[in-house]
């Protein structure tokens, strides 16, 4: 039995050095870091404990532009991308023919490289001195004006974020509620198909509330991902976000902590604590909603 | 005879707004489709058109008369995108395979041997699974930092080794395999470390399978971590690569090569989905989220 102890223990030792190591000191000392004023990462010393670096962080324009980025991102996106991927998953889930392909075209994203595709995204939307770029091209067929997504005014660059963060957070979304779709049991249409209850009344009533656990599980982690937003961000708009005025909370972070505005790992420890205290109050809401609202 | 007709024209009528509806559903998805498909259709294209030709394009084409393979030489010489792909993949493997080791032998500890405080240590093991990468990432930027490891593959791979979900996944997939196949191992004698690559590993491979894919397309897109540790172009992963191709890639603005790099950089994850979609579509549905 004594050996059995230390076995154990010896087949978990590789994971608990990692985890300790990369994941549980880290946590606890971010904590500590966010509350040393005045570090100096060259030294290593600081010079008084308190909240100096909170209220920098919650003073900084930048730190504020951030937080106002995040929130209309996430705003617009987790509803927006949410209820598309219900409409598009009650398509799929009400056809046969093509289901499969359907499905695994849809699910492209999900596999490619977020940077890499945002170049793309960036050559679509993006005018130049040579050519406005493919979408001004469209909207020109509808009368607008060229505008620039990239440069250009901060709404018009709002939306190619938000557009972009759609586009890349749809196949999970898709995925997900496809087969909560398909797991809804089939005799609850049967008997209001022979009641003759109307398709949208079927939806409302049937299908939603099946699935509303699922769709809460999204829309929690949908807000989580949105919060976290960046790499989206700098695919479109390079790494200075800052004068871009696109940067986003955890880009904000990132910044503080290197590049050329880096070096101060204290604020960006404040910042990230910030970006957490958020995520988790809202999540806890979110939690109580689905309580009141959802179907077990 | 009256009532009849009326029957008839309602089946009728029925049977076409049915039409309708399909035939708008068809529609609305193939409309979604397109979205999706239409980046990669225009970044192949971009790819294989002539410099000169794209920027001579005051309205782009659909299509190119004249495709050319110079923007994916240009791609593979001006800038070092080889030795990104190269990085990029000595990355993926090393780190793919230290996290089937660790997580292995940490399932296994958790699903099937006996220790005392397991059930507190996997509790806390879960725990871990609810701390944001972003609040850690700070420490351990200082922590690779002090131990000179900046641009270095091991700085690159060992914070991004762990991960706690999958030895959740992995350990329930081995709780799964009935008791009495361990007890028979044991009365053969054999030893645990054994019975686990011999009997669980090979039961449990679909599993093992679906956290590999999975971690592979992780490694393979990170750019955060990769971007904080490195600023060596010699140690650049492709995020970072196609990044700095970006800001200051061809010494002038090239966007056919551009997109040729982003073509080369996108295909290998795209083969993998399409051989394993199935076991990656229902790997991700288990419980991945992206990012």
């Amino acid at each position: 039995m004594e050996k059995n102890q230390k076995k154990g223990w010896l087949y978990l030792l590789p994971a608990m050095l990692f985890l300790g190591a990369f994941l549980v000191y880290p946590l606890i000392d971010v904590f500590i870091y966010s509350f040393e004023e005045g570090y100096n990462s060259a030294s290593q010393t600081f010079f008084g404990v308190g909240l100096y670096n909170y209220s920098y962080v919650l003073h900084d324009p930048y730190f504020l532009q951030a937080l106002k980025n995040t929130f209309l991102l996430v705003v617009i996106t987790v509803p927006l991308s949410t209820g598309f991927a219900l409409l598009i998953s009650a398509g799929l889930s009400s056809i046969q023919k093509l289901r499969d392909l359907y499905q695994t075209v849809y699910f492209l994203p999900y596999v490619t490289n977020t940077l890499a595709v945002g170049l793309v995204f960036m050559i679509l939307f993006k005018k130049t001195p040579y050519t406005d770029g493919l979408v001004n091209l469209i909207l020109g067929l509808f009368g607008m004006a060229p505008i620039d997504f990239i440069t250009g005014p901060y709404w018009a660059k709002m939306f190619v974020l938000c557009f972009y963060t759609i586009w890349v957070v749809m196949p999970f979304k898709i995925l997900i509620l496809t087969s909560a779709l398909a797991s809804v049991n089939q005799d609850y249409y049967n008997a209001a198909r022979i009641d003759g209850t109307p398709r949208l009344r079927i939806f409302t009533r049937i299908t939603l509330p099946l699935i509303s656990p699922t769709l809460f599980y999204l829309i929690i982690t949908g807000f989580i991902g949105a919060f976290k937003a960046y790499s989206d961000a700098v695919a479109l708009f390079g790494t200075d976000l800052n004068a871009a005025e696109m940067n986003t909370i955890v880009g904000y972070v990132y910044d503080m902590l290197y590049g050329n505005s880096g070096g101060y790992p204290s604020y960006a420890s404040a910042a990230a604590i910030l970006l957490f205290a958020i995520v988790l109050t809202i999540t806890c809401i979110n939690l109580l909603i689905s309580k009141k609202h959802v179907h077990y | 005879m009256n009532t009849n007709l009326n029957f008839e024209q309602i089946e009728q009528r029925t049977r076409t707004r049915k039409r309708w509806l399909r035939g708008f559903t068809y529609l609305f998805l193939t409309l979604w489709a397109v979205v999706v498909l239409f980046p990669f259709y225009w970044m192949l294209l971009t790819s294989i058109k002539s410099y000169s030709s794209y920027n001579a394009e005051y309205v782009p084409t659909f299509f190119t008369a004249n495709p050319t393979i110079q923007n994916y030489l240009d791609a593979f010489t001006a800038v070092p995108l080889a030795q990104y792909l190269l990085n990029t993949l000595v990355f993926t493997v090393v780190t793919t395979a230290i996290m089937l080791i660790v997580t292995i032998l940490a399932a296994f500890a958790f699903a099937r041997l006996q220790f005392r405080g397991k059930d507190l240590a996997f509790t806390l093991f879960l725990a871990l699974m609810m701390i944001p990468s972003e609040l850690v990432v700070i420490t351990n930027f200082v922590t690779i930092t002090n131990l000179d490891l900046r641009n270095s593959f091991l700085g690159l791979i060992l914070p991004s080794v762990t991960s706690v979900f999958y030895i959740y996944l992995l350990r329930e997939n081995f709780a799964q395999i009935p008791d009495e196949l361990y007890y028979a191992a044991k009365v053969d004698g054999t030893s645990d470390f054994k019975y686990l690559t011999k009997v669980l590993i090979p039961i449990c491979r679909p599993t093992i399978i679906t956290i590999t894919i999975l971690k592979v397309i992780e490694c393979w897109n990170s750019y955060v971590w990769p971007r904080l540790i490195t600023d060596d172009p010699a140690y650049f992963l492709v995020s970072n690569g196609i990044q700095s191709i970006r800001e200051n890639g061809f010494g002038r603005e090239n966007i056919p090569a551009m997109m040729a790099a982003v073509v080369v950089i996108s295909v290998p994850l795209i083969l993998l989905f399409l051989i394993f979609h199935k076991k990656i579509m229902a790997g991700v549905s288990r419980g991945g989220t992206k990012g």
